[in-house]
C-alpha cells in the first residue's frame, strides 16, 4: 500500500489509551467508555462472539430453568381459564389484587429501557451505549409480561379484543372516557413503539452479524433482518433522523404511559388513590424499578459474557445515581402522601396512611418502605456506587420494594375503605404465586434468547463514542473544511 | 468481470460498462476527507459505507438534511386528527352513552388516546419513512460486489462512485481514488 499523505497523518496507534487512566469523573479528563487498547474490529469481535460462540452449557441450564417457569405460567393461565377468575385471591372489596400489581410492576420495569435510549440519548449521555440495547430488550419483554394480566383478568381472553373500538352487532363503542380505555391505548403504543425503535437500533448490528455469518442459516435469517443494510451514509442520514426522532416521541410517551396507569387509580374515589401526586410519582417509581432490573440482568451479563471493558465501573456508578435520585423522588412522594392525609383533614385518606403502616398489612407498608426508601439511599457513599456486589444486593430489594409499592397502594386502598362493615382481607392462592413466578420464566426465556441470538451490546454505537470516531481527531486546526481543497489540489497535481 | 460472463455476454462484444468504482479508507478522519475531495471535484453519485455515521459526514459529502420530519409531521397531525374524529364520532354522534350524567363531548378526557395516537402513528410514519426513504429493504447493491465489502459492517470505510455520474471517467476517477489513499479501487458490475 502506498504511503499518502493523509495516511502519514493518521498513523495506527495514536488512539491507543493510557491503560491506567482511573475511571473518576472529572470534568477535565472525561474517562474512556470503552477500556482496553479496542479498536472497532475488537468491538466487532468482541459483541459478535456471544452470538457466534459455541451454546454455552450454563446458558442451556438456565433456558431450561426459565422456560420450565413459564410452563408453570402456562399451566396457572390454563386453571385460570378453565376454572375462572376466582383462581385469583380477587374478591370483593379487593377486586385488584396481584393482577394489577404484576401488570403495573412489569409496566414500570420497562419503563428503564425507554429512558436509556431515548432520554439519555437527547441527554447526550454516551455511556448509555453500552446498556441500550439490552435495556430496550428488557422493555419489549417486560411489556409482554405485563399484558398478560388485564388480558387473562377479562375473563374470557379470546374476547379480549372488545377492547378496541371494533363495530360489533350491538353497534355501542367503547367508552372513551375510562381511563381504563386510555391505558389500553397506552400501553399498545408503548409497546409498538419500543419494538420499532429496538428492530430500528438492531439493523446495522444484525448487518454486522450477516456479514461475518458462516452458516447458511444465519445468512438467511440475518439477511432478511437486516433488510439489506449496507451503512450507506445517505441511509445513516435518515437513520440518524429517525432515531433522534423517535427518541423525541418516545420521551413524552414513556411519561404518558405511566401517568395513564396511575389515572387508572387516581381517577377513582378511593383513599389511597385519588390524589394528584400519583402521575409524577408513578412514572419515577417505574424508571426507579426499571434502573434496578436494568442493573440486575447487566450485571449477571456483565460477569457471564465478561463485558467488563464494556460495562465499566463508570457505567454502574452512572445507573446508580440515577437509582439514587428516582429513589430520592420516590421517598419525597411517600412522604409528601403522608403528608398530604395529615394535612387534608379527610378522615378516610388519614386513616389509610395509617392503616397502610400500621394496620394488618403492616408488613407490606413497611417492606415497601424500607427497601425503596431507606435502603437506596446507601448510594450516597461513593464506595458503595461503586461495589459491584453492593449494587446487585441494593437492585434486589429495590425490585422487591417496587413490587410491594404496587401491592400496598393496590390491595392496602382496596380491603379497608370507607365503610367497617365492607373491610375485608387479601390472601393470594396458588395461582396468584405461581402466575406472578411463571411471568419470570416468559421474561428470562426471551431474555436467554434475545441474548444468544442477537446482538445485546449495540455495536454501531459504541463504535461511534469511541476517540477515533471523530472525524476530526486529528486536525491540529480545527478548521477541518480546508483540507478537503488541499487534498484534491495534491491529488491532482500527482495524476 | 469474470470469465464465465465473458462468455455469455458474447466473444465478440466488449465488457458492459462498470457500475461504479469501490475501495476503502481506513480511518474516520480519511473517509471525511476522502468525501470532501469528491464532492469538491463536483461529483454528485456517490457514498460512504461506515460501521457507524461518520459525525458530520453529510457535510463533507455536499448532502441535504433528510425529508423524514415532514412525513413525521403528517403522520403525527393524522394520528391527532383521526383520534378527535373516532371519539367523537363514536361517542357523541354514533351511540352517545349516559354515563353518570357526564356531557357527551368532553375533550379533556380525550386528551390521553389523541396524545398516544399521535405517538402512534409518528413512530409507524418514521419507522416507514426511514427504510423508504433509504430505498431499503433491498436484496442486493452492487458496492456488495467488493472483495471485502463485509467489512464495511466491521472497521473499514468504503467510498464508492457510480459511473452514472457525469464526471466519472473511469481512470482518472480511480486515480483520484488511489490518491487521496482509497485502498483496493476495485470495478464493480452491476
Amino acid at each position: 500500500m502506498s504511503a499518502s499523505p493523509a495516511q502519514a497523518e493518521l498513523a495506527p496507534g495514536a488512539y491507543e489509551y493510557d491503560q491506567s487512566l482511573t475511571l473518576d469523573e472529572s470534568p477535565a479528563t472525561r474517562p474512556p467508555l470503552v477500556l482496553g487498547a479496542k479498536n472497532f474490529h475488537d468491538i466487532t469481535e468482541q459483541v459478535s462472539d456471544i452470538v457466534e460462540r459455541r451454546t454455552p452449557r450454563p446458558w442451556v441450564l438456565l433456558l431450561v430453568a426459565a422456560i420450565s417457569l413459564f410452563l408453570v405460567l402456562q399451566g396457572s393461565l390454563y386453571r385460570l381459564v378453565t376454572t375462572g377468575i376466582g383462581e385469583w385471591g380477587n374478591n370483593s372489596p379487593v377486586g385488584w389484587a396481584w393482577d394489577i400489581t404484576g401488570f403495573v410492576f412489569w409496566i414500570g420495569i420497562g419503563h428503564a429501557g425507554t429512558l436509556i435510549s431515548a432520554i439519555l440519548f437527547l441527554f447526550r449521555q454516551k455511556w448509555r451505549t453500552s446498556i441500550n440495547r439490552a435495556a430496550e430488550a428488557m422493555t419489549l419483554f417486560a411489556v409482554a409480561c405485563a399484558l398478560i394480566y388485564p388480558v387473562f383478568h377479562v375473563g374470557r381472553p379470546w374476547l379480549a379484543y372488545w377492547l378496541f373500538p371494533l363495530p360489533n352487532q350491538m353497534t355501542m363503542w367503547v367508552n372513551f372516557r375510562s381511563p381504563l380505555m386510555w391505558d389500553v391505548f397506552a400501553v399498545n403504543t408503548y409497546g409498538t413503539v419500543s419494538l420499532l425503535f429496538w428492530f430500528t437500533g438492531l439493523v446495522p448490528d444484525v448487518a454486522m452479524l450477516r456479514d461475518r455469518a458462516v452458516t447458511r442459516g444465519r445468512q438467511i435469517v440475518y439477511g432478511i433482518l437486516s433488510f439489506g443494510w449496507r451503512g450507506s451514509h445517505r441511509n445513516w442520514l435518515n437513520y440518524e433522523k429517525a432515531y433522534l426522532i423517535l427518541a423525541g416521541i418516545s420521551t413524552p410517551l414513556v411519561l404518558s404511559v405511566h401517568t395513564v396507569v396511575s389515572m387508572d387509580f387516581a381517577t377513582s374515589v378511593i383513599p389511597g388513590w385519588h390524589t394528584t401526586i400519583f402521575p409524577p410519582y408513578f412514572v419515577a417509581g417505574a424508571v426507579y424499578s426499571g434502573f434496578a432490573m436494568v442493573m440486575t440482568l447487566m450485571l449477571m451479563a456483565r460477569r457471564a459474557y465478561r463485558l467488563d471493558n464494556l460495562i465499566t465501573i463508570r457505567h454502574i456508578e452512572n445507573m446508580n445515581k440515577i437509582i439514587l435520585a428516582t429513589g430520592a423522588m420516590v421517598s419525597y412522594s411517600y412522604i409528601m402522601e403522608f403528608f398530604i392525609a395529615y394535612y387534608s383533614n379527610d378522615p378516610y385518606e388519614r386513616f389509610h396512611f395509617i392503616n397502610r403502616e400500621f394496620g394488618p398489612m403492616w408488613w407490606a407498608g413497611w417492606t415497601m418502605f424500607t427497601c425503596n426508601a431507606l435502603i437506596p439511599h446507601l448510594f450516597w457513599f461513593k464506595r458503595i456506587r461503586r461495589s459491584i456486589l453492593a449494587s446487585f444486593i441494593i437492585s434486589i430489594f429495590v425490585n422487591i420494594g417496587m413490587w410491594f409499592e404496587r401491592f400496598v397502594i393496590i390491595v392496602s386502598s382496596l380491603y379497608r375503605d370507607y365503610l367497617p362493615s365492607a373491610w375485608g382481607y387479601f390472601h393470594p392462592r396458588l395461582v396468584d404465586i405461581t402466575t406472578f413466578g411463571g411471568t419470570f420464566g416468559l421474561f428470562f426465556s426471551l431474555f436467554l434468547l434475545f441474548s444468544r441470538y442477537l446482538p445485546m451490546i449495540a455495536a454501531s454505537e459504541i463504535k461511534g463514542v469511541m476517540p477515533e470516531a471523530n472525524p476530526h481527531a486529528h486536525d491540529p486546526t480545527g478548521e477541518h473544511a480546508t483540507h478537503g481543497p488541499d487534498l484534491l489540489e495534491a491529488a491532482h497535481v500527482r495524476t | 468481470m469474470s470469465a464465465p460472463d465473458a462468455l455469455l455476454a458474447g466473444a465478440d462484444a466488449t465488457p458492459p460498462p462498470p457500475w461504479g468504482l469501490v475501495g476503502f479508507v481506513e480511518t474516520a478522519p480519511h473517509i471525511y476527507r476522502t468525501c470532501e475531495a469528491l464532492r469538491d471535484a463536483g461529483y454528485k453519485k456517490f457514498d460512504a459505507h461506515t460501521p457507524f455515521p461518520v459525525h458530520g459526514l453529510e457535510h463533507a459529502m455536499g448532502l441535504k438534511p433528510s425529508r423524514l420530519p415532514w412525513i413525521v409531521l403528517v403522520c403525527g397531525t393524522l394520528g391527532a386528527l383521526s383520534a378527535l374524529a373516532m371519539m367523537i364520532w363514536m361517542n357523541v354522534i354514533d351511540y352517545p352513552m349516559n354515563i353518570g350524567g357526564k356531557p357527551f363531548l368532553t375533550i379533556p378526557s380525550y386528551v390521553p388516546i389523541t396524545f398516544e395516537l399521535t405517538i402512534l402513528f409518528s413512530a409507524i410514519g418514521t419507522f416507514f419513512g426511514n427504510w423508504g426513504l433509504s430505498k431499503l429493504p433491498r436484496y442486493y447493491d452492487p458496492v456488495m460486489r467488493h472483495s471485502s465489502f463485509h467489512r464495511a459492517t466491521d472497521d473499514r470505510f468504503f467510498v464508492s462512485v457510480e459511473a452514472a455520474d457525469p464526471n466519472f471517467e473511469l481512470a482518472r476517477t480511480r486515480a483520484l481514488l488511489e490518491n487521496l489513499g482509497v485502498k483496493d479501487v476495485e470495478e464493480v458490475a452491476p
